[in-house]
Parts: C-alpha cells; structure tokens; sequence
C-alpha cells in the first residue's frame, strides 16, 4: 500500500497536519488499513526531504505542522493517478503457498484445508456483506473499498472451488509427478518464477 | 407469520436414498439442520452434493427415506396427503431460477393465485398480494405483465408470490441465476428483507456472494454437511423445545 501517495492526494485539498491525514485516510477507507500516527508522520519526513511536501506556515498553538504540496508533489501525484497499480511485486499470497506445499506432501488432508479456508473465507464475507447491508449509499469511498474486499473473499471461495475440483479429479500418484516434472525442467519454469519470485 | 417459538424449519437425521442395493443413491446421508423465523439460512455445496434434494425434502416436494422433517413443529411424515397439501400451499413459498410466472396474468394476479386456488376470497386475495407487492418494493408493477417486467423485477414478483398471506417459510432453489449481478443483488437485499421481518427462508446458491447475505451458510458434500458458518443451535437442543 502506498502511504507516500496517498498522503499526497489528501494533501491535493489543502495543509494538513499528521492527526488529520491520519484520521481523513482512516475516514475514507473505512479503517480498513489502519495507520498510526507514526507512520504517517515519518513517511511525511521523507516526502519533505524530497521535496514532495513543505511545512505551511507556523506550527499551531499545539505545536503542529501542516504539510502543503509542493509542484514537485503535485507532478508525483499526476503521476501516481495516470499510471496503474504495479504488479511487478506479486505479494506472498500465504493460502496458495500452504496449498502448493499441502499438494504435494503425503499425509496432508487438502480437502479439509480447503474446506476449513472456503467456511472461513465465507464467514468473512458474510460479515462484510452485513457491513454492507448498513451502508446507504452516501460514502461511496467507504462502500467501494468494502466491495473490493467482498469481490476478494469471493474470488478466494472461486479458487478453493477450483482446488477442490481439480483435487477430486486428481490420480492419486499425479501431485507427486508433477513436482518431479517441474524440477526436472528448470529452464521451462523461467515464466513462473519471474511471476511469482520477485 | 408464526408466533411460536420452535424452528419454521427442522430436519433431523434426514436421509434421501434412490434405489436399493448396491446402485442405490445416497443423495442425503442424515443432515439436521434447523431454520428459525427470522432466519436466512444459504446452503452451498459442488453439483450432485445434494443441496436441490435437501430443499425438494424441506419443502414437502420429495419424502425423506429416513429422519424427519417438521415444518412450524408438525412432523411431515404423521400428515395426510390433503394436510401437506395445505401446509405447502399456506406455510410454504417456492422461488425457483425459472421464474414461473404465468404470463397472461399480471403481478398482481400471479400473486394472488396461490390464495385464489386455496379458496380465499378475490377481494381479501387481491389485497394481501397488494400487500405482498408493497412488501418487495414494486406496488406500481401490480398491473403489469411479465413481459412487461424486467428480470429483476419478475423476480421480486415471485417472491412476493413466494410470500403472500401468512406463508412464514420461503425456499429458494438459486433465484438469481440468470440476473446480472447488481440486481441479483436486490434480489437478495428483498428475500433478506423478507427474513428480517420475520420469514425463515433457505437459500440454494453456488454464488458465494449471494450466500454472504444469509445468517448461516452450511456446506453441503456427498449428502452430508460438513461444515457451518456461524453459531445456529444444534437441532438436538431445538428438539427439545418441539417435542
């Protein structure tokens, strides 16, 4: 998650001081990512040592500082907004990890793994969903970041799906062999490893 | 809708067996479940995991092999065939993906039938599916034919027909399969309406995020739950209470 950037898009409405980015972020991604003031204020450092943010004005009678753009942060925000979400940096995504491995060592019960992930998966989608049910409408910031999450959950529950599927169509001495086959051909491996080992 | 306190719905140790022998079928193998008033509970599972035949077995469509079934605390199995027949046509609502709705009669006549063939007087008919209609948030649509309704509006006629007069129980078998997703989404938002006003309904869906609308999903393999969301009581202890 980029902070820098989107320090630099609240700041796009005008000055604000560390608590406030804080709590307009929190506000409009429903506390979704929660920050703490410590983040906020040392990523605000490094913009300011970049020449991205400038202190405007004075601190306050408590001592606080508001940060302003500068054009610098203004270019790096055009910027931000123009180009798409890398991908580049595939996340450790844990679930598949513990499948891959699951798959492919003896003993393992991947249908009660997949079945323990698909109730918890759905149990958290039916907890957004009545998040959801209480939503009317008028934060759409909030409501949109609640969507993606409820379109996560159920893109999870369609892969378990898929595992569960694809595992009751299994021979039982394939899961083996094709890790064999994966090791013995290194070379061909070379697109899944720039996928998913940066 | 019921003023008691048992589950609108309680199977317990249901089993559903085609055949005999060693080609039998076993679509069920001893499912308890419980559905309270109020309560929307989503059932999941793979094609063939037999969630089309615990609804047909809920709803009095197809008699269990094994188990019971009772339905607002009578046991289905000690009713005549004239009794179930009433039970399904004055506690029970079907919604199905295909829609069913008669096409030469409006909204508000498809709604009122089930009432009109139950001997209930036009005027008092009409009226309750007024109500019905009111209910799912089309009352403008009460004149209107099918053809003259979009898919999702249809379908909110149907669950209005699924509802209309003191049916406390609705079993839907995936009412939004063919409906994009923003108004299969209204569609649940109405059937969840319906249970917070104080239906039991029972949801099949293969959509996960359909099933996210109800207070329990249970998952359904080979006949058999295998797993639950949520904290429903167990039918053992409602049992108590019903018998």
């Amino acid at each position: 998650m980029s902070i820098k950037h989107s320090l630099l898009a609240l700041l796009h409405e005008g000055p604000m001081y560390g608590a406030q980015l804080r709590g307009e972020f929190e506000a409009r991604t429903g506390g979704t990512w929660p920050l703490n003031v410590g983040q906020v204020y040392t990523t605000l450092s490094r913009l300011e040592r970049d020449g991205l943010v400038a202190g405007a004005g004075a601190p306050d009678d408590e001592g606080r500082i508001a940060y302003e753009l500068t054009d610098a942060g203004r270019a790096e925000l055009d910027a931000w907004w123009s180009v798409p979400v890398g991908r580049e940096q595939t996340p450790r995504n844990e679930l598949a990890i513990k499948l891959a491995l699951a798959v492919t060592l003896p003993g393992v019960d991947v249908q009660q793994i997949v079945q323990t992930q698909r109730t918890a998966t759905m149990t958290h989608l039916r907890d957004l969903t009545r998040l959801k049910r209480t939503a009317d409408g008028e934060d759409l910031a909030w409501e949109l970041v609640l969507e993606s999450l409820v379109f996560a959950d159920e893109a999870e529950i369609r892969w378990l799906d898929h595992v569960e599927a694809r595992i009751a169509r299994l021979d039982p001495s394939q899961a083996k062999a094709s890790r064999t086959a994966h090791v013995a051909s290194a070379g061909s491996a070379g697109v899944r490893e720039a996928v998913t080992r940066r | 809708m019921s003023t008691t306190t048992h589950p609108a719905l309680l199977l317990d140790g249901v089993e559903r067996t085609h055949g005999t022998g060693p080609t039998a079928v076993h679509a069920l193998r001893g499912v308890s479940l419980a559905v309270e008033p109020g309560e929307l509970v989503a059932v999941m599972g793979p094609s063939g995991s037999g969630k089309s035949t615990l609804l047909n077995v809920a709803g009095a469509l197809d008699a269990p092999t094994g188990g019971r079934v009772l339905i607002d605390g009578q046991e289905l199995s000690a009713l005549g065939r004239k009794q179930l027949d009433r039970l399904r046509r004055r506690t029970m609502g079907f919604v199905f993906q295909d829609l069913n709705l008669i096409p030469s009669l409006t909204a508000l006549e498809n709604v009122s039938l089930p009432l009109e063939l139950d001997g209930v007087a036009l005027r008092t008919a009409r009226a309750a599916a007024r109500a019905a209609l009111d209910k799912v948030r089309i009352p403008e649509l009460a004149d209107r034919f099918p053809e003259q309704l979009s898919g999702g509006q249809q379908q909110r006629a149907a669950i209005a027909r699924a509802l209309v007069g003191d049916r406390s129980l609705v079993l839907a078998d995936e009412p939004t399969g063919a409906l994009d997703s923003t108004t299969g989404e209204a569609v649940l938002r109405t059937l969840r309406q319906q249970c917070d006003d104080g239906a039991a309904g029972l949801l099949v869906t293969h959509e996960s995020r359909h099933a996210a609308w109800a207070d329990r999903v249970i998952f359904l393999r080979d006949g058999v739950v295998v797993d639950s969301t949520g904290d429903a009581a167990t039918p053992e202890s409602l049992l108590d209470r019903v018998v």
